[in-house]
């Protein structure tokens, strides 16, 4: 039994390889850019406009609310990269209804490089609002025993989004399967709904996190590192 | 192994790769939209608010000018019906006016055509008296009407009483122009001398005496002079007659319109 798609190995030369994981991603990102860009080519500014152009402005909107929600203040600046993030996962988690689809989130490689993304995306946004100095003294505080508890609570927390979104995507596929094994009707479609909501679940959980994060970051008086939530 | 660190690289150029491909292709159009839509509802709420102030100044000032029309049009009225109304009473008072004249004129008629008609009357009575008094008389006595009206009058003048009688005596002593007898038909010359003779003896003097016709006497005889005048004519009876009539017509008409005044008619 395999635990991630980055087995399925299509091409491979060197250390280059061609897994499921990359092919799957590639498939998500062509479907997402290219309804965008169906959707997209006819916008229209008026008051009347398409349901398609409707739907994609409420998701937009909603994700430029739950940023400016969680506390930063111009949401617009961090649009791009956390709500990539939201519609990315969102998306990996809902393809899972498509038969022979595995999500590439189900890849501990996946997840630790989005991890990695919020990892060097923190200090940088850190580093844009606050200077250099502004966001590195935020590790000494309150006082500069707590540098080395900073630090670990800065890789841990990467480590736990890495690792639970990993967990919670590979798991539902794993039941999935082992359920199709012992009983093959009815209950993986129920269980495949409730993957499906696990990983709409997910995303939100990645997303909000990585907000948070970011958000910690960025406030110019930060009494500490945010406390990691028990998710 | 789980973790393919290939596979996180290559994940992490994908995820960057994705992320410039969302801004390009979603972000940016969507939230471009969005930006032209809400400005655009921003200049039509203030290009709607602009209108409804100026509708609202518009509106006020149209107000206005429909209440100065009103108190316009209310002035006009009243001085149209002061107008009306005084031209209604000097029409009124016009036709009142008029009615009265007319209402007079005929009146006026009325009594010219009752005078004309009692004179036709009178006139018509005498002549048919006169008639009936020739006839009587001629068929009495052998001697004409004439005859003996110039007898009756001779007796007059020589019967006179004493006060007219010295009128007249003055009279013809002071007159220059000759003395008048008046009759309505030609005297005979034998009652001319006698009338003559009858003169000169009752005032004792010589009178000169012009004798005329008068047809309007009737039948009669008139003798003037100097303004003084004695006369005796069937007339004289007949306007006796008359004037007992007349009064006593008067009499009645008095008590015809006793009962109340006249209504005055009454105008709207």
């Amino acid at each position: 039994m395999r635990l991630s798609p980055d087995e399925v190995v299509f091409w491979q030369s060197g250390i280059f390889k061609l897994n499921a994981t990359i092919v799957f991603t590639w498939g998500l990102m062509l479907a997402l850019t290219l309804g965008a860009k169906l959707i997209t080519r006819r916008l229209s500014t008026d008051l009347d406009r398409s349901r398609w152009q409707n739907l994609l402005e409420i998701i937009v909107t909603a994700i430029e609310k739950q940023i400016e929600e969680v506390g930063l203040g111009q949401p617009r600046k961090y649009l791009g990269f956390l709500g990539t993030l939201l519609l990315f996962v969102a998306a990996a988690g809902l393809c899972t209804v498509i038969p022979a689809f595995e999500p590439p989130t189900g890849s501990l490689s996946t997840t630790v490089a989005l991890a990695l993304c919020v990892l060097v995306a923190v200090p940088a946004f850190g580093i844009t609002e606050q200077g250099v100095t502004g966001y590195l003294g935020s590790y000494v505080k309150p006082t500069f025993i707590m540098l080395p508890f900073n630090i670990i609570g800065e890789l841990s927390r990467t480590l736990a989004l890495a690792v639970r979104l990993f967990g919670n995507m590979m798991s539902g596929g794993m039941i999935l399967g082992i359920l199709l094994a012992i009983t093959p009707f009815i209950f993986p479609i129920v269980m495949t709904a409730l993957g499906l909501l696990t990983g709409m679940v997910q995303a939100y959980i990645f997303f909000i996190l990585a907000a948070v994060y970011i958000a910690a970051a960025t406030r110019v008086r930060t009494p500490g590192p945010v406390p990691e939530t028990a998710l | 192994m789980l973790i393919d660190w290939f596979t996180v690289i290559a994940q992490v150029v994908n995820f960057l790769i994705l992320v410039w491909l969302m801004k390009r292709f979603l972000y940016g159009p969507i939230l471009r939209a969005i930006d032209a839509r809400e400005s655009l509802i921003a200049s039509r709420l203030a290009h709607a608010e602009a209108r409804m102030t100026e509708a609202r100044t518009e509106g006020e000032g149209f107000r206005l000018r429909v209440a100065e029309f009103d108190r316009q049009r209310a002035a006009l009225l009243r001085d149209a019906t002061e107008e009306a109304e005084a031209e209604r009473r000097r029409l009124l008072g016009e036709a009142r006016q008029a009615a009265d004249v007319l209402i007079a004129k005929r009146q006026q008629a009325l009594r010219d055509d009752a005078r004309q008609l009692d004179r036709a009357i009178r006139k018509r009575t005498l002549e048919e008296v006169f008639a009936i008094s020739r006839k009587t008389l001629s068929d009495l006595a052998s001697a004409s009407l004439e005859e003996r009206l110039g007898e009756v009058f001779i007796r007059h003048l020589r019967e006179m009483d004493g006060d007219a009688k010295d009128r007249l005596g003055a009279a013809i002593g002071t007159a220059s122009d000759p003395a008048v007898v008046r009759s309505a038909f030609e005297l005979p010359e034998g009652q001319r001398a006698a009338i003559r003779t009858a003169l000169n003896e009752t005032f004792s003097a010589d009178v000169h005496v012009r004798f005329e016709t008068a047809p309007d006497l009737i039948s009669g005889i008139e003798f003037s002079v100097n303004g003084q005048k004695v006369s005796w004519s069937i007339a004289d009876y007949l306007t006796s007659l008359e004037r007992d009539v007349d009064e006593l017509l008067a009499k009645g008409d008095e008590d015809a319109a006793a009962p109340g005044p006249e209504p005055e008619p009454e105008i709207p």
